[in-house]
């Protein structure tokens, strides 16, 4: 039964695009993802509308005082088990918004983060790579 | 020995309704998908796809809304899933049946699977309005015009081939399925004349509408209200959704099929199949979103006049 619901989660990971206050530039190259070149739809990911369809949460953007309550609500909103991939280097350790007043730590001190993908934005390439490495440790 | 094969026949169209139509709805769900991604220049989800779909989405928690109407929220899917097997059931006994007696369909039987297939979008606004959804509500409102909309078309379409039959027999096999497909079997499909084309036009973009299929999926835009109906549902419910959807993919083109196109009794049937949904998933892929007032007006004030004119045509003997 166990063995079922992991590959059923492997094979078809639902991602619901969780945007907090980034700049916008990730969240760009995450739509890249569903293009024709890149088409995650291989490998079964969806880009749903709602976070109760979704399996694995992208966040994306520095998280502040005003974005966190917003965070946290939609990750208890969606059905577990649900994966969360910070994407971007704000998401995974503040980048250059790590001295602000407004800043209140990346998203690991909140929700349990299953993988973290560097970068300013990170490749689409790096994106499946980390989506790969996040579902093979299930 | 008649008895031992009505029995079998039972026994096949059980079989058919529980199992064969949603498996087969779900390897269709794949061909559309693949071939949504080869218009598009992808390449696509392999072909065990929706199987991983459901099997995750049962096997996954269901979130219930705080404030929902919980019984109703959970019942929705269920409703909606029974009356599309009772519609498989009839039309496989429509068809398995017609070989041993004309009687196995009952007098009416057209009337109730219209209502059957009414049942779904009735299913999908009542979970969405348990929901406790704002956006729900939307796509309730939404679905509920849409649905509006296209059953006065659906109605005359289908009043097409019943005028034809009262003409020749009389109202007892005219409003029967057995007695439709006997009249195919002796005239000729209903199709291949001036008021059958038009009625298969209109029942064609029917299809794509029950379906929520792109330029009628204004229920459930992905982009504007998140999902619409679906958005609360989690889980086994929305799974269930999903294999109604898969259901009716199925069992509509049988229906037009069964209705316009001589029947699901010989071999030709599967081609005749396999034209609909390739039809179908084309508009899909070549057309963008309506709104929802251009969708009412699109199906009231253009196909509903093609409907009276195609029931007038078939009443002259065109």
């Amino acid at each position: 039964m166990k063995d079922l619901r992991i590959w059923g989660l492997k094979k078809s990971p639902w991602v619901y695009h969780l945007a907090a206050a980034s700049c916008n530039n990730c969240d760009i190259e995450i739509l890249e993802l569903l293009t024709p070149r890149y088409d995650v739809e291989r490998f079964g990911a969806v880009l749903v509308g709602s976070p109760r369809h979704a399996d694995a949460l992208l966040v994306t953007g520095v998280i502040n005082r005003k974005s966190l309550p917003r965070v946290l609500e939609v990750y208890e909103q969606t059905p577990k088990p649900c994966l969360v991939i910070a994407i971007g280097t704000c998401a995974c350790n503040n980048h250059i918004f790590r001295n602000s007043y407004n800043a209140v730590g990346p998203y690991d001190k909140y929700i349990p983060v299953h993988a973290y993908i560097p970068g300013c934005p990170p490749k689409p390439e790096a994106m499946i790579l980390g989506i790969v490495k996040a579902l093979s440790k299930l | 020995m008649s008895f031992w094969m009505s029995g079998w026949r039972l026994v096949i169209a059980f079989i058919g309704t529980v199992i064969i139509v949603p498996i087969a709805g779900l390897i269709l769900t794949w061909v559309d998908r693949f071939v949504s991604a080869r218009v598009q220049w992808r390449k696509g989800p392999p072909f065990y796809q929706p199987f991983a779909d459901i099997l995750k989405l049962l096997l996954k928690q269901t979130v219930v809304p705080g404030g929902a109407a919980r019984t109703v929220f959970l019942f929705a899917p269920l409703v909606a899933m029974a009356s599309m097997s009772v519609v498989a059931l009839m039309l496989f006994f429509s068809h398995f049946g017609l070989v041993i007696n004309q009687r196995t369909s009952f007098l009416g039987d057209i009337i109730v699977l219209l209502y059957l297939f009414a049942l779904v979008p009735i299913a999908f606004i009542v979970g969405a309005s348990a929901s406790r959804n704002p956006v729900a509500a939307v796509g309730a409102s939404r679905e509920m015009t849409l649905y509006i909309g296209y059953e006065l078309p659906f109605v005359l379409a289908i009043l097409v081939p019943i005028v034809k039959v009262v003409q020749k027999w009389d109202v007892a096999s005219a409003l029967r399925i057995g007695g439709l497909i006997a009249y195919q079997q002796q005239y000729g499909p209903f199709l291949y004349s001036i008021s059958g084309i038009i009625a298969g036009i209109i029942i064609l973009f029917v299809i794509q509408a029950k379906l929520g299929y792109v330029p009628f999926d204004i229920p459930e835009a992905e982009q504007e209200i998140m999902s619409g109906v679906l958005v609360e549902y989690s889980g086994a419910p929305l799974a269930g959704f999903k294999i109604t959807r898969a259901m009716m993919f199925v069992l509509l083109p049988i229906f037009m099929i069964t209705l316009l196109w001589g029947g699901i009794g010989d071999w030709w049937a599967i081609l005749k199949f396999l034209a609909i949904v390739v039809l179908v998933v084309l508009m899909k892929n070549t057309n963008p979103r309506l709104r929802v007032d251009q969708a009412l007006t699109f199906f009231w004030f253009i196909l509903g006049p093609l409907g009276i004119i195609a029931v007038v045509l078939a009443f002259i003997g065109l």
